[in-house]
């Protein structure tokens, strides 16, 4: 998928599960809504084949779209109406669509009142694109970072709604850049860098590390340049250093019962003054940070 | 077993969806203040103003200036609403990303396109009928094959303007839309041969057949004032329609 000559989804192969909930996870740009978009039939893939529910989103697109619920990033309605007018237009598009009362019980829409849509907050927004995307009683969504601009309780009744739709059957793919968001909804996490996948797999698998430690180390001083390197030839020859900040150091490699000592003597022997030292496993934010040397919010 | 969100998807029927999308631009289309504004207030007060004005003015015309004048506001009526009123509406509607919320909903775009369309005529039937009445009030004596006669008119003219609107509305910017509508809107309104004849125009008079406004105008005073189906100006009209049907479908961007 080009946009002129920058590439946005490179060679991207991805599958997913029936009754899943399918995580896209990357930084901003890493293509996660021209990969969501292409999906949708609203981008014409240069090259490659995409299929939908065994449909192609471009051809086959009058069949597939009733069966699909779509949330945009941004906007999605008359600048002029109200967000319970707006999702019953969408609801009378379909044969047999949800309650509107209850999804805008669920996601608390009644506070959006007699406002027009284009002075409606970032969440309500994002609220009101959420039911509309589920009000059709889809088979599949695809939700493009439901949950950015949402207010920590809105977020929670977001969650609660994603996982009950898993629950009666419906597939989910979405897009985050929140790690905490994959972590505690996703079956299956695709990491996409660059438009290209870097890593897949379940929380569980992509964090865990049989026989690796995930070591966190944050002084009080600036590490002096070397240490990256000098603390790798401490441990040992597996051992991956990646510095996080100034202050802070992340390591990755075979451990055992010695390697909190070893760290804790290298930093005597720096005469760095250690703030904090965790032992424990890695986030999908440490796995990002492996795989790609950045983090994954600026 | 089945939960409340167990899928059970589909379309609803086409002709439902269609009613859905029209009651909806329908009412969008007259809620808001401005668009009242250009669809009623404006012509009511062209009307208005234009009898009297006639009274102290040489427009050179033909006939009655009521005669002459209301279908002449009828033609301004299917204008603004057709055009002007289409363009900034859909211009707002990519600006929100309106378009592309639809384009991903069961709706076809020929349901779309169809209740936009419904939408118009039914905004000009309720345009036709105040500014009617009003004309009648000021002695207003049309010919009365022109209420038969007005409705290919108004549908070909609403086919041109409709073309040129959506162009417009699909190629700038929404805050460009809603100036380049309003522009060429005043512009044809002081200029176009809309309210006026083509004969208060001295010599532009014959070019201004040319324009869309113009030929709408003829079309429409043709029919009210000699119950006479105008062909030239309907076939002038149809041009329009096709060239601003392809201009749209070729250049409208839905983001």
């Amino acid at each position: 998928m080009r946009y002129d000559d920058k590439v946005a989804v490179d060679g991207l192969t991805l599958t997913v599960e029936r009754g899943s909930i399918t995580a896209v996870l990357g930084p901003n740009g890493a293509g996660k809504t021209t990969t969501l978009e292409t999906c949708e039939g609203f981008r014409k893939p240069q090259s490659g084949e995409v299929r939908v529910l065994g449909l192609d989103p471009i051809t086959q697109r009058h069949d597939l779209l009733p069966r699909i619920g779509v949330m945009l990033q941004s906007g999605g309605a008359w600048s002029g109406v109200t967000a319970v007018e707006m999702l019953r237009h969408i609801a009378a598009l379909h044969s047999s669509p949800l309650p509107v009362e209850m999804l805008v019980e669920r996601l608390g829409l009644g506070d959006c009142g007699r406002t027009p849509y284009r002075r409606l907050s970032g969440g309500q927004q994002q609220r009101l694109g959420l039911a509309m995307a589920v009000v059709g009683r889809p088979e599949l969504v695809f939700v493009d970072e439901p949950t950015a601009g949402m207010d920590p309780a809105a977020r929670r009744t977001t969650w609660e709604l994603l996982q009950e739709l898993k629950a009666d059957g419906v597939t989910i793919v979405l897009t985050t850049h929140y790690m905490d968001e994959a972590e505690r909804l996703a079956d299956q996490v695709h990491v996409i860098d660059h438009g290209r996948l870097i890593a897949s797999g379940s929380p569980f698998e992509l964090t865990r590390a049989k026989g690796h430690a995930t070591i966190r180390l944050v002084v009080t001083e600036p590490f002096p340049p070397d240490a990256p390197l000098s603390l790798a030839r401490t441990l040992g020859p597996d051992t991956e250093v990646i510095t996080v900040n100034d202050y802070s150091l992340l390591i990755t490699g075979p451990a055992d019962h010695s390697t909190l000592a070893k760290v804790s003597a290298w930093c005597e022997e720096q005469g760095v003054l250690p703030e904090s030292l965790s032992l424990g496993q890695r986030t999908l934010e440490d796995v990002f940070l492996q795989l790609t040397g950045r983090e994954l919010l600026p | 077993m089945s939960g409340t969100f167990t899928p059970a998807p589909g379309a609803a029927p086409l002709v439902s969806q269609v009613r859905t999308q029209t009651s909806m631009e329908a009412r969008l289309l007259l809620r808001n203040g401005e668009q009242l504004l250009l669809a009623v207030v404006i012509p009511v007060i062209a009307l208005v103003g234009g009898v009297i004005a006639s009274r102290h003015l040489d427009f050179s015309l033909a006939h009655r200036p009521v005669d002459v004048l209301t279908p002449g506001v009828f033609a301004l009526a299917i204008m603004s609403t057709s055009f002007t009123s289409l363009a900034i509406a859909t211009g707002f509607e990519r600006r929100y990303g309106l378009l592309k919320r639809l384009g991903a909903s069961p709706l076809p775009r020929i349901g779309l396109l169809a209740g936009k369309v419904l939408a118009l005529l039914f905004v000009e039937v309720l345009q036709l009928i105040v500014i009617g009445g009003v004309g009648l009030a000021l002695g207003w004596e049309p010919d009365a094959l022109g209420f038969l006669l007005v409705i290919p008119v108004a549908l070909v003219g609403t086919a041109a303007f409709a073309g040129l609107g959506l162009f417009v509305a699909g190629t700038l910017r929404a805050e460009a839309t809603l100036a380049a509508a309003n522009l060429i809107y005043l512009l044809l309104m002081a200029g176009g041969a809309v309210v006026l004849p083509r004969s208060s125009y001295g010599g532009f008079g014959a070019a201004l057949r040319l324009l869309p406004s113009g030929a709408l105008g003829d079309a429409l005073r043709s029919a009210f004032l000699d119950g006479r189906l105008d062909l030239v100006p309907m076939l002038v009209l149809i041009v329009w329609a096709v060239g601003g049907a392809w201009l749209a479908a070729r250049y409208f961007k839905w983001e």
